[in-house]
């Protein structure tokens, strides 16, 4: 019988940090003595800065009202991560710039350490990411949070939804850094696997970023784009979608044809919300909590 | 030369036994921001059909992923799409290449009638 390393503490009654370097899992920071430390992120995403319709008739306020509950609450997370469609499309280059402008003043109300942006097809594919580049930086990156490994890509500034060989190429040079066994937390705006190809709620080489990310064992995806939370595993990867700051979607081919749920006037708000992701376990143990755009959990 | 002839037209009629297959039907289909025309397609089970899409303004895309097949419909240009489908149903198809406020509703269904 293989015990693992959890399991082996869970008998021994212990808890945290000083158990073998010799196991699975091990982390660097463990080895030099130093406690590992649990954080907290929040994930926000599908704000659509800019959209205006009846699927919100309250569009110009949702995503203030998710900063002011972000600001109100009493945990407060290390970072946020907004997994794309940080506006709303447009044909107009300049309307774009403007709505990127007006969204990156709105956010940058959180009271927050750091905010870590990703694109969404409505931002970048139309002009291949050039204003989201000039307003948020680069289109794909990777990042170290206590211990914890964070990899967001770009499946959208390419108009068929594709990540390309390039930046898997990347991404193989950037997980080739790693164990195994390290904890890894990968950001993209289109589910990875095939969700729903028929509403376009897949990435054109998913299967072959999966392939990638397969060996890792410790790895888990959050993503945005189809507005509604929903959990599903490919091997061992689990994938996390997050609610909308906009409008809900229904839930995958649940219905002839994808549109928008329509606005609730006696419950405004209702299917909006986002998400906080407690880690600990020196990131191999994942807390999600879902909250409503007033910062109610829900 | 009565003989050429008689000849000729055996072979003419050897041919016409031989039933090469029919050549496929040809639906023609236009894509533009945001719809296809027609946006509802009937085939029957087992017909050899293609589908000839145009772009009468962008790159679009026809992604109709329950029979695997997707193709680019770039502007000016036109895109060939060959089918047999082996079962009935409705079938979605989607554009697939991002194409502004209102690319989510470029969709259509192709009917294989039994």
């Amino acid at each position: 019988m293989r015990i693992d390393r959890r399991e082996l503490m869970k008998l021994l009654g212990l808890g945290g940090v000083v158990l073998g370097s010799g196991l699975p899992g091990f982390s660097l920071a463990a080895s030099k003595g130093k406690p590992p430390e649990d954080f907290m992120f929040l994930q926000l995403s599908d704000s659509h800065w800019g959209f205006s319709g009846p699927p919100n008739p309250q569009a110009d306020r949702t995503l203030k009202e998710a900063v002011q509950a972000v600001n109100a609450s009493k945990e407060k997370p290390d970072f946020i991560v907004f997994t794309g469609d940080l506006t709303h499309t447009t044909d107009d280059d300049a309307l774009r710039r403007r709505r990127m402008g007006e969204f990156k003043a709105i956010v940058s109300e959180l009271r927050v350490p750091k905010l870590h942006f990703l694109p969404g097809e409505h931002d970048a594919s139309l002009d291949k990411g050039q204003a989201y580049q000039e307003n948020f930086g680069a289109l794909h990156q990777s990042f170290v949070h206590k211990g914890v490994h964070f990899i967001a890509l770009d499946n959208v500034s390419d108009p068929r939804g594709a990540v390309g060989d390039t930046q898997i190429d990347w991404l193989k040079a950037e997980l080739g850094k790693l164990d195994r066994d390290a904890p890894i937390v990968v950001l993209a705006h289109r589910p990875l696997f095939d969700l729903a190809p028929q509403w376009d709620w897949a990435t054109a080489d998913g299967a072959k970023v999966l392939s990638v990310l397969e060996p890792y064992r410790h790895l888990t995806v959050f993503y945005g784009h189809i507005h509604q939370e929903n959990h599903r595993t490919t091997g061992n990867i689990a994938h996390h979608s997050a609610k909308s700051l906009i409008f809900p979607l229904p839930a995958p081919l649940s219905v002839p044809k994808k549109a928008p749920v329509a606005w609730d006037a006696e419950h405004p708000g209702k299917g909006l919300g986002y998400r906080e992701v407690e880690v600990k376990d020196e990131g191999r143990a994942l807390a999600l909590e879902e909250y409503d755009v007033h910062g109610a959990r829900v | 030369m009565r003989a050429v002839v008689l000849g000729a037209a055996l072979v003419l009629l050897l041919g016409a036994g031989a039933q090469e297959p029919a050549p496929p039907r040809v639906v023609t289909m236009t894509a533009r921001k945001f719809e296809y025309s027609p946006a509802e397609i009937h085939v029957k089970r087992g017909e050899h059909v293609v589908l000839e899409l145009t772009s009468l303004d962008r790159k679009h895309g026809f992604k109709l992923p329950e029979l695997g097949i997707r193709s680019d419909v770039p502007p000016g240009g036109t895109a060939r799409v060959e089918l047999t489908p082996a079962n009935a149903g409705r079938f979605p198809f989607a554009c697939d290449v991002f194409c502004g406020d209102g690319h989510e509703d470029m969709t259509g269904t192709l009917v294989v009638d039994p």
